[in-house]
């Protein structure tokens, strides 16, 4: 037995001829066809009419619509992680009425369709004409007009932060039942009361699992808010439709809207990229540097797979 | 509020008493997990624990900090109820902040060494120091150093905890523990989930912490480790204490089959 190992050639002096993957060459070179006429599309085809995109795309009013949905988008997703959490942390309290609350809010505002929670706060005043503040033995302190005070920009904030909110409050529920119940028994055992525990332990931690949902929800307000055009909050989409519906030039401006919304989710999952990293700092596995993830998102050819 | 003294003339607690429990019992539900145990830990002395698993021991060491509420007897620390106020003859459930403010007279050491894993070791030390004691950032480093240094670890204080063996984690736990300066230390099996070769290296920490006279309950299946370090030694069994002594003598010759038999096993 020996013997014969030693007889056997070096492993080096073989060559290993790898296995042919006519199915894979199939599909790539499908898939290079469809890219080719999708290109050339794009390239011939008057209707898109390149120039005309490149002279909205800078253009005045689209940029003061690009602003008007990055505000809507930070202060309703401002909004939504305080109200998501507050109602997270009443959803994992031990009172059962604080705990039914929280669920007949996620289960309503989650529940029910953005663009008609949208319209309904946007006609509050059909329900509710005027809001006042009556004190007992003071007398009423102020008086406002519903109509007066919902504008479109705030229907619009109302309206998507209590939605948004809804998801968020399952988002960081999740995290939170995701730190292990040691740390705050470790925590509890040190003296930290709940507040602090909260604060201090179990929120940190639990913003590696709640980072990254989150993230996902941004990209996708930053979306929804184009639902703000149907009550004429003057957002990026609402700013090229005023220009098409005068110019006709509906398509190239679609371009230029849909350009400014791919160029924001970029930035956007770039800064998630660094938010996770800064979080998942005590955790080893997670250093792969951003040009590592670039490499493994975008690397061409065959990947190797374990079987 | 009444005072020790009162407790401890009430209660029958003998001077010098860090620990005394009195027909302490607890029930999850209809499961009563213990029957009535009575101990009493004196200040600077060391107790171990033993006893097979579902035994009540770590719940009866999670009682003495009010992680568990008991369900019945009196337990005390330092001659204080955890939990409790005792007025009118009533137990009367104390706030938050009296119940934090007493726990941190209390360290405890966990089986699943439980460090705060967003922490460096140095942070796991100087967090609730500074957060419920209110010390200084300075001071606090300056005593998380030093408490690193003598568990051995000076060199670990920026690692992480996944960047620390089993044994060093629990290390770092014990100078968290000891970050607050606690009347007495609570050990849940503390090398239980450790590898075999890592044991050892608490275990000196431990002793070490002993002899400086520190007052110690320990749960723990090391029956060398009590034989050596432990002033009383405690066999748990079905919710109560089967045989206590002094260890050496309960080790060598135990009075109840069942301690026979269960030290059979570990030896």
């Amino acid at each position: 037995m020996d013997r014969a190992e030693t007889q056997t050639p070096p492993p080096e002096a073989l060559t290993v001829v790898p296995l042919r993957h006519y199915g894979l060459w199939v599909g790539t070179a499908i898939t290079l066809a469809i890219l080719g006429l999708i290109l050339k599309a794009l390239a011939t085809n008057p209707a898109f009419d390149w120039p005309t995109v490149g002279k909205y795309l800078f253009h005045p009013s689209i940029m003061r619509g690009l602003g008007q949905t990055l505000v809507l988008t930070v202060t309703i997703m401002v909004l939504a992680i305080i109200i998501g959490t507050i109602v997270a942390i009443m959803r994992l309290s031990p009172s059962r009425i604080l705990n039914a609350f929280a669920s007949a809010y996620i289960w309503f505002f989650r529940g029910a369709p953005a663009l008609i929670q949208l319209i309904f706060w946007f006609n509050l005043a059909l329900v509710v004409r005027e809001f006042s503040l009556t004190l007992p033995f003071v007398g009423t302190l102020f008086t406002v007009k519903t109509n007066d005070f919902m504008t479109p920009f705030v229907a619009a904030v109302i309206a998507l932060s209590l939605h948004e909110a809804g998801y968020m409050a399952e988002i960081v529920r999740a995290g939170i039942n995701s730190v292990a119940s040691g740390q705050t028994e470790a925590a509890g055992s040190l003296g930290m009361n709940h507040r602090l525990i909260l604060r201090r332990i179990t929120l940190p931690q639990a913003m590696r699992f709640i980072v990254p949902p989150t993230g996902n929800e941004t990209i996708n307000l930053l979306k929804t808010t184009s639902l703000v055009t149907i009550i004429a909050v003057n957002d990026l989409l609402y700013a090229a439709q005023s220009i098409y519906a005068r110019t006709f030039e509906t398509i190239p401006l679609l371009i230029v809207v849909a350009f400014w919304y791919l160029f924001v989710v970029t930035i956007l999952s770039i800064c998630q990229h660094y938010i996770e990293q800064y979080y998942g700092r005590s955790d080893l596995q997670q250093g792969a540097s951003f040009g590592d993830t670039l490499k493994r998102a975008f690397r061409f050819g065959r990947v190797a797979q374990p079987a | 509020m009444t005072s020790k003294a009162e407790n401890q003339a009430r209660f029958g607690v003998p001077d010098n008493s860090m620990v005394f429990a009195r027909g302490v019992r607890k029930s999850f539900g209809a499961v009563e997990v213990l029957k009535g145990i009575d101990l009493n830990v004196p200040t600077g002395s060391v107790a171990c624990v033993i006893g097979p698993s579902g035994s009540g021991k770590s719940t009866f060491l999670r009682c003495i900090n009010h992680l568990e509420e008991v369900s019945g007897g009196v337990l005390l620390v330092d001659g204080e109820f955890v939990g409790y106020d005792l007025r009118h003859g009533k137990l009367y459930e104390v706030n938050n902040k009296l119940l934090c403010q007493r726990r941190a007279d209390i360290g405890m050491v966990f089986q699943s060494f439980n460090l705060f894993s967003h922490m460096t070791a140095l942070e796991n030390l100087i967090e609730a120091p500074i957060m419920v004691k209110g010390m200084s950032k300075a001071e606090a480093k300056d005593k998380a150093h030093a408490l690193l240094e003598r568990v051995g670890l000076s060199a670990k204080a920026d690692a992480y905890p996944r960047q620390l063996s089993g044994g060093q984690q629990q290390r770092v736990a014990i100078a968290r523990a000891l970050a607050m300066n606690p009347k007495v230390l609570l050990f849940d099996e503390p090398t239980s989930a450790l590898d075999p070769e890592l044991v050892g290296e608490v275990l000196v920490v431990m002793r070490d912490l002993a002899e400086s006279g520190m007052t110690m309950v320990v749960v723990t299946h090391e029956i060398g480790f009590a034989r050596e370090v432990g002033d009383q030694l405690i066999f748990m069994d079905r919710g109560v204490v089967e045989e206590r002594g002094e260890p050496r003598e309960m080790i060598a010759n135990p009075q109840s089959t069942r301690t026979r038999e269960f030290l059979s096993h570990v030896l």
